[in-house]
């Protein structure tokens, strides 16, 4: 249990960092910015109280938005993101629900069921931030046009990311 | 009052979620009315330093290419010196030259965070109060304007990038001086928009645009960039000109803060005209 909270903490402070410091300089024609953070509250398991899932958003959120200098806007996101977890976890649970310790990854659930997931997830997360960040439906296809550029792109990093750590899952 | 409370507790985890979401949206929208002003100011000074500490490995690599860009502005700085001036007229006439008066200071300071991705880009740089930094200076590089300085920490200043909905820029055509506002519509950092131009100017590819100095936020002849495409919408009296930006905004290292010393002077002028 204590070094379960103790790596859910590492992960979160490297995935802002990474998200921050070396993410946030990627910028391919001006479209593509990746949103890789996200993981966080992707990897959350799956008998985590909703409740807490929303504090951790939260906290997430203000985290980026400290680094990025963007007030409101990641923890707006991030908390719509926390909520929406509860009912795709819902609508995509297995028949007999989800087994406990179970976590929601390439590894334990299936290709399918994962890319399911998180697209549905990146594409929430990233429809709330690129339209706040605009403020306005005055762009509305130029902003749309962005957000699917810019999930495709987190898509793939998180699906790789999911390779990465394969191994040590699998011992 | 238990059945209330009943409820909410039933459905603690929607009233939590809409509690979260209030907050951040009045945040979110404090911070588009008065241009982040709290937020950034207790929050600065730490994420500053982290920057700043990040900045100082990874400035190594610009290294080679930031030497050549203050080389070339050294050498375009020494054809202006005096030295590279010959007298041409006779002593005597020395007692008609104009005295100048100082209007503009540049301060030189580091970029040590910047976005060009976002719909809204902000600069960090390593300058703040206790270097003479105020919110309103404008930001230049040795290739063009950079923006303008918003919020202002005792270290640090968060900048208004040029790539920032609000920010609008007088500008002109160097060759007739026609003047309109440069803005940045989103899209490419490469390009801005330049509106304004009335149809009868004669445009080419390539031509210059500058500042105007008309807000005494930047001098007069700051570099902008060159125009690229451009076309009079139908039924319209302005041109709609696309120009490539000067300033190379993904890979800012150095740039210059400039002070009006003559701001104050002009803004109260200009504020006794209104009345």
């Amino acid at each position: 249990m204590f070094s379960q909270v103790a790596n859910s903490i590492l992960r979160f402070v490297f995935l802002i960092l990474l998200q921050a410091l070396v993410l946030n300089n990627i910028g391919l024609g001006g479209y593509i910015n990746p949103y890789l953070y996200i993981l966080f509250i992707l990897w959350l398991p799956f008998e985590m109280q909703p409740w807490i899932t929303l504090l951790l958003g939260f906290m997430l959120g203000f985290f980026m938005d400290v680094f990025t200098g963007t007030p409101g806007l990641h923890i707006s996101a991030c908390v719509f993101l926390s909520y929406s977890r509860a009912f795709i976890l819902k609508l995509l649970s297995p028949r007999e629900g989800y087994e406990f310790g179970l976590r929601p990854n390439i590894q334990e659930m299936g290709l399918a069921w994962f890319v399911t997931y998180s697209g549905i997830m990146i594409f929430i997360h990233h429809f709330v931030f690129f339209y706040f960040e605009a403020f306005s439906f005055n762009e509305f296809f130029h902003t749309l046009l962005r957000i699917i550029v810019s999930s495709i792109f987190t898509f793939i990093l998180v699906t790789l990311s999911q390779f990465l750590t394969y191994k040590e899952k699998s011992r | 009052m238990n059945n209330l409370l009943n409820f909410i507790w039933r459905h603690h985890f929607t009233f939590l979620f809409l509690l979260l979401e209030v907050v951040s949206f009045f945040i979110l929208v404090q911070s588009n009315k008065f241009q982040n002003a709290n937020f950034l100011s207790s929050t600065n000074e730490i994420s500053g330093s982290i920057y700043a500490g990040l900045n100082n490995l990874t400035e190594y690599i610009e290294l080679k290419k930031t030497n050549e860009d203050l080389a070339r502005e050294n050498a375009r700085l020494n054809t202006y010196s005096k030295n590279s001036f010959i007298k041409i007229s006779g002593d005597f006439l020395l007692l008609s030259d104009t005295v100048y008066k100082q209007q503009y200071k540049y301060l030189n300071a580091k970029v040590i965070n910047s976005s060009t991705t976002k719909r809204n880009n902000f600069l960090v740089i390593d300058r703040g109060r206790v270097q003479g930094i105020e919110p309103g200076m404008g930001v230049i590089c040795s290739n063009g304007v950079v923006g303008i300085i918003n919020k202002v920490s005792e270290n640090f200043s968060s900048v208004i990038s040029l790539l920032h909905k609000e920010t609008k820029i007088s500008a002109k055509l160097k060759k007739n001086d026609y003047f309109g506002i440069a803005s940045w519509e989103g899209g490419n950092y490469e390009y801005a928009t330049l509106s304004d131009i009335p149809r009868h100017v004669e445009l080419i590819k390539g031509d210059t645009i500058v500042t105007r100095s008309g807000s005494g936020i930047f001098p007069e002849g700051i570099l902008l960039g060159w125009v690229d495409e451009f076309e009079v919408p139908p039924g319209e009296n302005y041109f709609n000109i696309r120009f490539r930006l000067s300033t190379e905004f993904n890979r800012l290292t150095y740039v210059y803060v400039v002070k009006n010393i003559l701001k104050n002077e002009q803004e109260i002028l200009e504020n006794d005209f209104k009345e």
